[in-house]
């Protein structure tokens, strides 16, 4: 890989405003902790864990991220946390109440957007507030506020379907947000949209996160998005299945997309890519394809 | 058609799940229509076209014809080679259908008569009393079946105790056809509408149950998924997500469904005392105005199309959020011309 090449800083090392940022954030009360979680499927011989001794704390108005190849259980991950699975053991704190179940506390964004087909954009962020039994009323000028943050203000009449990926993804986190959860849960969100589409909505995430008293759990297997949003980045790995690291990111706040080619930036992604991905020499043989030659000799393309 | 190259257009007919041109679809929808009734007026005027019969317009020597009678053909040509044989005068004849096949105008003015012309016996039924009595019966029969069979056949599909202890009785029921309990329903409910109303239930509710609770099952899981970390409780989740979440299938599912109680209704007429539009085929067979008939079965016909279309149109409004126009099989598998809405915003990008 061309990173070794390069003399990067080591992820480890940060500034001291860096640094100095994540003391605070240790400071900050913690609103979900995530004890000894484990998830297996099957009995005896034929168990496979897929992942075991899972521990984190999340801060008050941290941006977590949650990294690992695919198979690792990161989906599987997020949906305990929702309620939405149950793990095998371990347990999931908000606030030090152990929770069952899924719950308006712990919103959710997921990748298919899950918007209600049948109401209009309006009703799908009025969804939440009216089922913990708001006034129709408070419940629309509540959602009208939230739309307006998303700045979806002009469309809330029009139906999902007339919404493009990334808009129907912004009523999707704005329908989570009106519920005002103590953390926002992200399932690969963006993982649908086209790279022009993904680079702009992980923009307004960063604008929302700053605006609005929100932690936010976050779940990709895109790299550069998953240094370029979050505070702390947990890696899962596979065989055995957990926890390979907690990483600080090193990047300053505020980001931008200047620092994609920062040394913070790239020597964090070139450790990250080692731990998905293993080391550089393993991947390369696997890379080529057993391919006889199938063209005439002397027709070559580079 | 657009003046951009129009040939290109037309291959594309043939596209697998292709769409027509709106100039098509008109043409193809008319020809749909035309074809059969092109094919029924060929067998009808065309005289070499079957004709298996001969009408007699001159008895000739033949002492058993009569003028108007229809006579087979081979008989005629028989008689009349013993005629030629014994020197004496032929008969004469016109190619003709059996009376069961009447021609197309003899049908349409059939339609019009038989509204207009009073019944043959008192006590008979008009044509547009016979039908009305079978709407009702229709009607009652899939309301009472719809009012009971639709929750459950929702509950069925969320609930899976509810499911087990249903649905395998439904199922073993349903390959009981509903006319086997024709005698029974007379035993029980009498000779009138009751017992026909019963047997367009039988026929409606075990299909129901299930059709129902199938539709239910496709209910996109994370729709329930996402209602649930939004707070949603359990009725809640029933009748705001639910609900509305297969309403557009239901829909479509009882439109469906009542075409097939159409079906059973002959089958019930027929149970203790004849009634409705299956006593005036019958009466109007007997008769061998068979005119009549042909009109009484194309007006079941058109009477169900007619609901079926006011019912497509309608769901049109109910379901203002059904994608229109896309590419989506349910769209492809219509035939019927849709109209296209302009959205109520347009969209930009993110």
């Amino acid at each position: 890989m061309v990173h070794s090449a390069l003399a990067l800083p080591d992820y480890r090392d940060q500034a001291p405003e860096v640094a100095a940022r994540f003391e605070r954030i240790r400071q900050r009360p913690v609103i979900l902790r995530v004890k000894d979680l484990e998830k297996t499927y099957g009995l005896d011989a034929e168990r496979h864990v897929v992942f075991d001794h899972v521990s984190l704390d999340i801060h008050r108005r941290e941006f977590i991220t949650v990294i690992g190849p695919s198979g690792c259980g990161k989906s599987t991950f997020i949906r305990i946390v929702a309620g939405l699975d149950e793990a095998t053991s371990g347990d999931i704190l908000l606030d030090g109440k152990a929770v069952a179940g899924p719950g308006p506390d712990r919103g959710m964004v997921f990748q298919g957007y899950t918007l209600f087909p049948w109401l209009t954009v309006k009703r799908n962020v009025m969804f939440g507030l009216r089922a913990r039994g708001k006034s129709s009323s408070t419940a629309e000028s509540e959602a009208r506020s939230w739309l307006d943050m998303v700045g979806l203000a002009k469309f809330e009449n029009a139906y999902p379907h007339e919404l493009s990926g990334g808009m129907k993804q912004r009523v999707a986190i704005a329908r989570a947000l009106a519920n005002e959860p103590r953390i926002l849960l992200m399932d690969e969100p963006f993982g649908a949209l086209d790279a022009q589409t993904r680079c702009k909505m992980q923009g307004y995430l960063q604008q929302i996160w700053r605006k609005v008293d929100v932690t936010i759990l976050f779940i990709t297997h895109d790299l550069d998005e998953a240094i370029y949003l979050s505070d702390r980045i947990l890696v899962l790995g596979t065989n055995p299945g957990g926890v390979r690291e907690i990483i600080e990111n090193p990047v300053p706040r505020p980001r931008s997309v200047a620092q994609f080619i920062s040394p913070e930036f790239v020597a964090l992604k070139a450790r990250l890519d080692e731990l998905i991905h293993g080391p550089a020499t393993e991947t390369a043989e696997e890379d080529k394809l057993p391919m006889a030659r199938m063209t005439m000799a002397g027709d070559d393309v580079e | 058609m657009g003046e951009s190259a129009p040939k290109p257009a037309r291959r594309q007919w043939l596209k697998p799940f292709g769409e027509l041109p709106a100039s098509g679809q008109a043409i193809f929808l008319w020809l749909s229509f035309l074809l059969p009734l092109v094919a029924w007026a060929i067998v009808s005027y065309v005289p070499f076209v079957w004709h298996p019969l001969v009408r007699i317009t001159e008895p000739g020597g033949v002492s058993y014809f009569r003028p108007d009678t229809l006579i087979d053909k081979k008989i005629f040509r028989a008689e009349n080679a013993k005629l030629k044989a014994a020197g004496q005068p032929l008969a004469a004849g016109v190619p003709a259908n059996p009376v069961f096949l009447p021609a197309p105008h003899e049908v349409a003015r059939a339609f019009y008569k038989s509204f207009t012309t009073p019944p043959r016996r008192k006590g008979e039924k008009w044509l547009h009393e016979s039908l009305w009595q079978s709407i009702q019966v229709i009607f009652l029969g899939f309301t009472l079946s719809s009012l009971i069979g639709v929750p459950l056949g929702i509950l069925c599909g969320v609930y899976a105790p509810i499911s087990r202890l249903t649905e395998p009785f439904v199922d073993f029921t349903r390959y009981m056809p509903a006319p086997a309990f024709g005698a029974l329903a007379v035993a029980v409910l009498g000779i009138y509408a009751p017992p026909k109303i019963a047997i367009i239930f039988l026929g409606t509710f075990f299909q129901q149950v299930l059709v129902i609770a199938n539709t239910t099952r496709k209910l996109d899981t994370s729709l329930i998924e996402a209602a649930q970390t939004l707070g949603a409780n359990r009725l809640c989740l029933l009748l705001r997500v639910i609900v509305p979440g297969i309403s557009v299938d239901l829909y479509n599912d009882m439109r469906i469904l009542l075409g097939w109680a159409w079906t059973y209704l002959i089958v019930a007429e027929y149970i203790g005392a004849s009634s409705g539009i299956t006593y005036f085929i019958n009466q109007q067979a007997k008769y061998r105005i068979y005119d009549n008939v042909f009109a009484a079965i194309i007006m079941i016909g058109i009477l169900g199309f007619t609901t079926d279309r006011i019912l497509a149109l309608l769901g049109a409004h109910l379901f203002p959020w059904k994608k229109r126009r896309s590419r989506t099989s349910a769209a492809r598998r219509s035939w019927w011309p849709r109209r296209s809405a302009a959205p109520a915003a347009t969209p930009t990008a993110a």
